[in-house]
């Protein structure tokens, strides 16, 4: 039988998934369920003076309009509040708490009616009264009021005298603006109420990272609270930490005794996290030779009045680039917003973006090669800690990357490539991630038949995780996929943490392969068991199971059908639930890489930018689905044209208001913009990593992905467009 | 977002009947505008007169050598219909370079002329905006206005309209025939749109007990020197920054007739009758075309975000006039600009 692992394998979910059969948080429907609609504040900051319901209240078919003055109890300590990815530093937001408004879109009421239309129409007609305070919500206007926050990056050598005396030197400030996740599936909770009981189904990231916080907010047991997130219409972040709707929708249930729905709008999804503005401000020095000297890498970031939520932005150039002397630097800069949060690779989407198009810059001034630059400066350790990596084929992308770009036919020199009215750019870029492992518990239940669940509490935001559980599970039994069923998005499921930071599949998969070996020793034990075995005094070792059998690896010929092992022993299951093993070791650094290349043609007169090419080369340790791996990190390419060209939240910074809070205005890429793109899986073999050598792929697809394409408008008009997105007014000067 | 009650209309009588009795009733053709402005509570008609099925769906030919496109028509299978690829794939090109598949679909004719612009105030009742709400005060004339108006601005509003499709109507001159309790009438295509001036809650001069039944184009189509460029902030599905219809009629090389409208500039399509009169008799060439552009944009005015529309508008009028005297219109499916 070959092996499922590294062979592109069709979602298993995908059936369900077209066909409408997989269910989401809002599709779960009760008899009786009550519908909420959340009536959200005009103003970004002050107090509610009034609030008058009785319209609302007025309307046929309302049941009842939640505030923070007639709520029922909630906890009223901040640690209460604290989810598994809340800020260390800060009080978390606390919805329909009191009078206080932190930002604009802030929940102030909660409408309850018989149906959703209705609440939506009541929700309309409640009346608030504000006493409005100054706001602040401009990252610019507000930078001098930054204060550092703690960096692991320690300084090494002086930066600054070595960037001073450096013979070739570059310094420039990036900037990043506020970037929303805007999922497909808005942001819903059904909670369902029996006897002081919740079954919650949520759009979440995290069930069990939802169901500690529920049982936080509202003081109840564990064994009170049940989250489910079978299905998720796109997270990126977005659900890591519990939202404001479940808590609602769990208020109302209780209040009212009765299942309750609470769905946000689209234009409500504004008010959630987002991916904080950036000022990224980079320094580096060369010596003649083009190698660094210094590089600075300051970032300003935003964070909301209450939390200090904060990613590492400028620790990534320790990791690329040998440097004798450096200094890494994050501030951080309080609005009047919601707390910023996670959206796909935080820190180094933005932090990477930037030091990427300075390495470019810092090519051009050397009159260097972009590729040779970065292959001067590699470093093989990671200079934080000093240490070596489980694996870094990082050159082995830039040249893979390369070839497949035909990098070697592009002209140096800025404005020298043409077509037509459209002058031609080549960009290039390097995106890097972290390769983590996170504690998980997997459970395999193996029947006699042949059949094994495999369970976990993870949740598959979209990435393909049901798949790729399947697909190790089946290797691992030595069963046909068909014969898995995988079970996730359950809060009573074996302990699963947050999907989020790549970690999920080396961290389930590992635990899925020590789970089948707990299931193998069970098996031989059985076999071993059987009259005359032919397995008769083999170790765990020397046996595998392949192929519905636990097999000898000395002799094929000496096997044992699990069904007949199973028979032997009269066990009609077994049941094992093992958790992997995270190594503590700091002896290694742990890292995906990748070289991004991206062709623009850009209308010299009208500034129009089309990304007509982009090759991607990954190296991300073992590959487990080539099919939903390329999916992955072609969608990080998209979502990286969108970086570069496209996104941006746009504030009206005197009412503290974001204007285009919808998707027609707020622009992602849509099929005219994505051209060409190539995904390359460079080969990276790695025993240290972990022992199945997984090293994921969440993240790193938009890693970089912006540099390459801004860097690729340079080299098309040479004009440096350093503010994203880089739109069409910014690329020529018009007036 | 009210409750309303919603009617059908049996024929055109029936409609105006209904419209006429309840002064905030509103017509529905496609709902792709309205029914979005219902929900965001900018629109809260009592009651919604769906028009869909009146029998106003035909394209045909009149006798006057023209066509005649009746209100009902979706805005797919205008563009579409062999004639008006034939005759007036200016037009054609317009409407495919708005919107998407699916709301052309469902979009009318009709619909198209009277939906509402997408200044962002506008669609937020937490904010002033003098065309939601005569007198609250525009916010868009220092606020976020990338998207708003550079020419026939008021004090009171700077919103643009944001059509493709009337853009192309607008130089091809057509004629909007409408009925009312008084009977019909017809107005001619520039004076349908109003400019805000103190009356910006007032898009159009239909009457809002009138409706439209049809759309008339003259005999001629431009059909050989045409081209609509549309420019967006990507490269599809996406309002226009500034929009071009040009049309000619060359003999040779020299300038025999033209027309010129723009598009997401103006609270309507943008006409001049100096920049199409020095056109005429000119070579087609660079200067002439820049010269039009000047005209065209005589008066513009930005208000910060959108002040790179003047000179983005101009490049894209000389490009426009460039591809129509080429006989190499804009592709609506390849976005490359040639
Ligand atoms: C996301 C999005 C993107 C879009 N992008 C573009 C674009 O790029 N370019 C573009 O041009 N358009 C675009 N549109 C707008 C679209 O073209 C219009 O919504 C559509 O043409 C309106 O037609 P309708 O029939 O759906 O009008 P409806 O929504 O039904 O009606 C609009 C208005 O017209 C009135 N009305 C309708 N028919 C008549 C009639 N016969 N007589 C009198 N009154 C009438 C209604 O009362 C209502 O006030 C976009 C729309 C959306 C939602
Ligand atoms: S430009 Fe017009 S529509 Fe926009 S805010 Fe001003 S008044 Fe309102």
């Amino acid at each position: 039988m070959a092996s499922y692992i590294g062979s592109a394998t069709s979602r298993i979910d995908g059936r369900a998934k077209v066909t409408g059969e997989a269910k989401y948080a809002g599709e779960f429907n009760v008899a009786g369920l009550v519908h909420g609609y959340v009536v959200d504040s005009a103003i970004p900051k002050g107090r509610i003076v009034r609030i008058d319901t009785s319209g609302a209240l007025g309307v046929a078919g309302v049941i009842d309009v939640l505030t923070h003055r007639n709520r029922p109890q909630m906890a009223d300590k901040d640690d209460a509040y604290k989810d598994e990815a809340a800020p260390e530093k800060g009080s978390p937001y606390r919805p329909l708490y009191d009078d206080r408004i932190l930002f604009s879109g802030q929940p102030l009421a909660l409408v309850l009616a018989e149906d959703w239309e209705t609440a939506r129409v009541a929700a309309s007609l409640v009346k608030i009264e504000y006493q409005k305070e100054p706001h602040v919500t401009d990252l610019q206007a507000e930078r001098a009021k930054a204060f550092a926050i703690d960096k692991p990056e320690k300084p090494r050598g002086d930066a600054g005298k070595a960037f001073a005396s450096a013979a070739v030197r570059h310094a420039a400030e990036y900037f990043i603006p506020t970037e929303h996740h805007n999922p497909m599936e808005l942001f819903a909770s059904t909670v369902i109420w029996d006897n002081g009981q919740l079954t919650v189904y949520d759009k979440t990231q995290g069930v069990q990272n939802v169901q500690q916080y529920l049982c936080g907010v509202f003081k109840m047991k564990a064994d009170e609270v049940r989250v489910m997130s079978p299905y998720m219409g796109g997270g990126f972040g977005s659900g890591l930490r519990p939202q404001y709707q479940v808590v609602l929708a769990a208020l109302a249930a209780r209040a009212l005794k009765r299942p309750v729905r609470v769905m946000l709008s689209r234009a409500q999804m504004y008010a959630l996290g987002h991916r904080p503005a950036s000022i990224e401000r980079l320094a580096l020095g060369a010596n003649s030779g083009g190698t660094l000297e210094a590089m600075t890498h300051e970032a300003i970031a935003v964070t909301s009045q209450f939390e200090e939520f904060a990613r590492n932005d400028t620790g990534w150039g320790n990791l690329l680039y040998k440097t004798p002397n450096a200094k890494f630097e994050h501030t951080l800069v309080k609005l009047d917003v919601p707390t910023s949060c996670d959206m796909r690779a935080p820190g180094a989407a933005t932090g990477v973006y930037a030091l990427e198009c300075a390495m470019d810059e810092l090519a051009v001034a050397l009159k260097t090669d972009p590729v040779q630059l970065r292959l001067q400066c590699y470093s093989d350790r990671d200079q934080g800690g000093d240490i070596p990596y489980t694996s870094k084929q990082l050159r082995e992308c830039y040249r893979q990357g390369a070839a497949a770009f035909g990098w070697d036919k592009r002209k140096a020199e800025p404005r020298s490539m043409r077509e037509g009215n459209d002058l031609v750019g080549w960009g290039m870029a390097s995106g890097v991630w972290e390769a983590l492992q996170m504690p998980t518990t997997v459970r395999i239940v193996l029947t006699a038949n042949g059949h094994a669940e495999v369970a976990t509490a993870a949740s598959d935001i979209g990435t393909g995780t049901y798949t790729i559980m399947a697909q190790v599970a089946a290797d691992m039994l030595g069963l046909p996929i068909d014969n898995i069923s995988v079970k996730l998005g359950d809060s009573t499921l074996p302990q699963c943490p947050l999907e989020g930071g790549s970690w999920i599949a080396s961290s389930v998969c590992n635990a899925i392969a020590n789970t089948a070996r707990a299931v193998r020793d069970d098996l031989l034990k059985l076999a071993i068991g059987m009259k005359d075995s032919p397995l008769a005094g083999a170790g765990v070792d020397d046996v595998a199971l392949i192929d519905g059998k636990i097999v000898s690896k000395r002799d094929a010929a000496h096997a044992v059908s699990i069904a007949s092992a199973m028979q032997a022993g009269n066990a009609d299951r077994i049941t094992r639930e093992e958790a992997n093993k995270v190594a503590e070791d700091k002896s290694h650094a742990r890292n995906v890489h990748s070289a991004i290349f991206a062709e623009v043609k850009v209308d010299e007169q009208l500034g129009v930018i089309r990304v007509t090419r982009v090759v991607n080369a990954v190296a991300a340790g073992r590959i487990l689905n080539p099919k939903t791996a390329h999916s992955q990190v072609m969608g990080g390419v998209v979502w990286g044209i969108g970086m570069a060209l496209h996104e941006e939240t746009l504030f009206d910074h005197r009412y503290g208001r974001v204007m285009n809070a919808n998707i027609a205005e707020y622009h992602v890429p849509v099929n005219a913009d994505v051209h060409d793109i190539k995904v390359i899986f460079v080969d990276e073999p790695d025993q240290i990593v972990n022992p199945l050598g997984i090293k994921g792929l969440g993240e790193i697809g938009i890693v970089g992905v912006a540099a390459a394409i801004a860097n690729a408008v340079y080299h098309a008009t040479g004009k440096r467009v350093r503010d994203l997105p880089i739109t069409l007014d910014k690329v020529v000067q018009f007036n | 977002m009210i409750p309303f009650q919603y009617a059908r209309a049996n024929d055109v009588a029936d409609a105006i009947k209904q419209i006429a009795a309840d002064p905030s009733a509103k017509f529905i053709a496609g709902g792709t505008n309205l029914i979005d402005l219902i929900k965001y509570d900018v629109e809260g008609p009592s009651r919604l007169v769906d028009i869909s099925h009146l029998p106003l769906r035909s394209i045909e030919p009149t006798s006057a050598g023209g066509v005649m496109i009746g209100a009902m028509v979706p805005n797919t299978d205008l563009a579409y219909h062999p004639m008006i690829e034939e005759r007036y794939p200016l037009l054609s090109r317009a409407i495919l370079s708005g919107a998407s598949q699916q709301l052309r679909n469902m979009a009318s004719t009709g619909g198209n002329l009277l939906q509402r612009t997408r200044c962002f105030y506008f669609y937020d009742t937490a904010m002033p905006c003098n065309k939601r709400e005569p007198g609250s005060g525009c916010s868009a004339i220092e606020g976020v206005n990338r998207i708003n108006a550079i020419l026939g601005t008021s004090e009171a509003c700077i919103a643009t309209h944001p059509s493709d499709m009337c853009v192309a109507l607008a130089a091809l001159e057509a004629t909007v025939h409408v009925t009312g309790p008084a009977g019909t009438r017809s107005i001619a295509f520039a004076d349908f749109h109003r400019l805000p001036d103190n009356t910006p809650q007032r898009d159009t001069n239909l009457e809002p007990d009138e409706i439209i039944t049809a759309i008339e184009l003259p005999p001629k189509g431009f059909s050989t020197n045409y081209s609509y460029l549309k420019i967006r902030d990507r490269l599809s599905y996406a309002f226009a920054l500034v929009s071009v219809a040009a049309a000619l009629e060359l003999d040779g090389d020299t300038i025999k007739e033209a027309r010129l409208a723009l598009g997401g500039v103006a609270h309507k399509p943008w006409r001049s009758s100096a920049a199409e009169a020095a056109l005429l008799g000119q070579r087609a060439d660079a200067t002439a075309f820049a010269q039009a552009a000047d005209w065209l944009l005589h008066g513009a005015k930005g208000y910060g975000h959108n002040n790179f529309k003047i000179g983005l508008a101009r490049r894209a009028i000389i490009r426009t006039l460039d591809q129509a005297a080429r006989g190499k219109p804009q592709s609506v499916s390849d976005k490359k600009i040639r």
